[in-house]
């Protein structure tokens, strides 16, 4: 039975050099973070060549995204949050697609890796304390202190919201790993079933149906998943940005 | 298994083939590496060409559905213009013909009204001047009536007495008997 860890394994295509110590290579990783970008951009870019009045097919599937998007973030952060845009719909759109390029077989997926939400969670963190510090100032800390609240569990509330705000990457970036991990290990363990049970003649093809049919159902299951915490992750982005857009509670 | 070919710097302790892929930290500088030039050149597309493209059809799409909008509206106007052009040059023949036809009216009643007067001032005066014939024979037959009376009454004394009575007597007597 085939290891459901091994389509995780990071493999070198060509070794460039080394930087501070490290190997830096081309490997399966960056192969498919290409073809990720490289779709993106066909679909962005390639379908609206001809900038049709009444859209094509995919020419509406770029517009589509960009409303759906624009709409998610105008809905968390006000039209103010607009600024945002190209980084949010980026975050979307790579992680979305890194995220459907990875059920297809033999693929791998570019998001099942903690190092990769990891930084695209640290990304939109440092985002949010940047910008909300250069935009509000001190007041961008009002963030941390609720209106409202008695000042005798004042301190208390404080603690804890500067305690969520720091675990916010890490829930950020666990969420998407964790999901993509998990996903794609039940879908690789009930195929691993199929090929077992097929190994023990007609008796064993007839009980692999039924991990074949679990393994049809993951896969759909897997494509809501992969569009869902692809969207969970831009929401909270929008989320977290506007906070720092509008820190007070 | 595709293992990890040797790195120099990190021999031992993450180099072994079986460690859990997504924790194995020899990877992470080459994932950061392309993770990052994938992101960049991703972000740099989007904001400095599709996203202002996609904007810019959207925004045409919407600018072309009002401007259709205004102009079927600007249409519907002049359409509700000439149909009250229409109805108002209609109010105006109408009117015309009216006036017309009043003035028609007017004119014809006063020529006849005028021939009607003509004629009744022509007939009054016939009336008068006949009336004015009837008196002048009516008087000039008393004139002889009393002249033939007087004659008469003459004749008549003359035959019973055997002698004329006086003019003024007779004269008298016959006006006495013409007034009862």
């Amino acid at each position: 039975m085939a290891d459901p860890i091994h389509q995780f394994q990071i493999n070198k295509i060509a070794t460039l050099g080394h930087i501070g110590g490290h190997e830096i290579a081309f490997t399966n990783s960056a192969l498919f973070m290409a073809i990720a970008v490289s779709g993106i951009t066909a679909l962005m870019l390639g379908a609206t060549m001809r900038r049709s009045l009444v859209p094509g097919r995919m020419q509406s599937i770029a517009e589509l995204s960009y409303e759906f998007v624009a709409d998610t973030l105008k809905s968390s952060a006000g039209n103010e949050g607009m600024k945002f845009f190209p980084l949010v719909f980026s975050l979307f759109m790579f992680i979305l697609v890194a995220n459907v390029i990875g059920i297809i077989p033999y693929t791998f997926t570019v998001t099942s890796h903690i190092v990769i939400t990891a930084s695209l969670a640290l990304l939109v963190f440092l985002t949010v304390i940047v910008y909300g510090i250069y935009k509000n100032g001190l007041r961008f800390l009002k963030l941390f202190v609720p209106s409202g609240i008695p000042i005798y569990i004042l301190p208390l509330i404080v603690l804890i919201e500067v305690m969520s705000f720091l675990s916010r990457p890490i829930s950020h970036s666990v969420r998407l790993f964790a999901n993509m991990l998990a996903g794609h290990i039940t879908l690789k363990v009930f195929g691993g079933f199929v090929t077992m049970l097929g190994g023990f003649g007609i008796a064993g093809w007839l009980g692999a149906t039924l991990p074949l049919a679990m393994t049809v159902a993951l896969t759909a299951l897997e494509l809501l998943v992969a569009f869902l915490q692809a969207y969970v992750f831009t929401i909270l982005t929008c989320i977290y940005l506007n906070d720092a857009i509008h820190p007070g509670h | 298994m595709a293992q990890q070919t040797t790195s120099t710097e990190h021999v031992p302790a993450s180099g072994h083939g079986r460690s859990f892929p997504p924790f194995d930290a020899t990877t992470f500088a080459s994932q950061l590496f392309w993770l990052a030039i994938a992101f960049v050149v991703l972000y740099l597309l989007m904001s400095r060409l599709a996203l202002p493209r996609v904007s810019a059809i959207i925004a045409a799409r919407q600018g072309r559905i009002a401007g259709d909008l205004a102009e079927a509206e600007k249409l519907k106007g002049k359409t509700e213009a000439a149909l009250a052009a229409y109805e108002k040059t209609l109010a105006e023949a109408r009117a015309d013909a009216q006036s017309i036809a009043g003035q028609t009216r007017d004119r014809l009643m006063a020529q006849s009204d005028k021939s009607r007067k003509a004629l009744e001032a022509k007939l009054n005066e016939k009336l008068v001047q006949a009336e004015k014939t009837i008196a002048a024979t009516k008087s000039a037959a008393m004139a002889n009536v009393r002249g033939i009376a007087t004659d008469a009454a003459t004749a008549i004394v003359q035959q019973l007495i055997g002698a004329a009575p006086g003019d003024k007597a007779v004269a008298h007597a016959v006006s006495e008997a013409l007034k009862s």
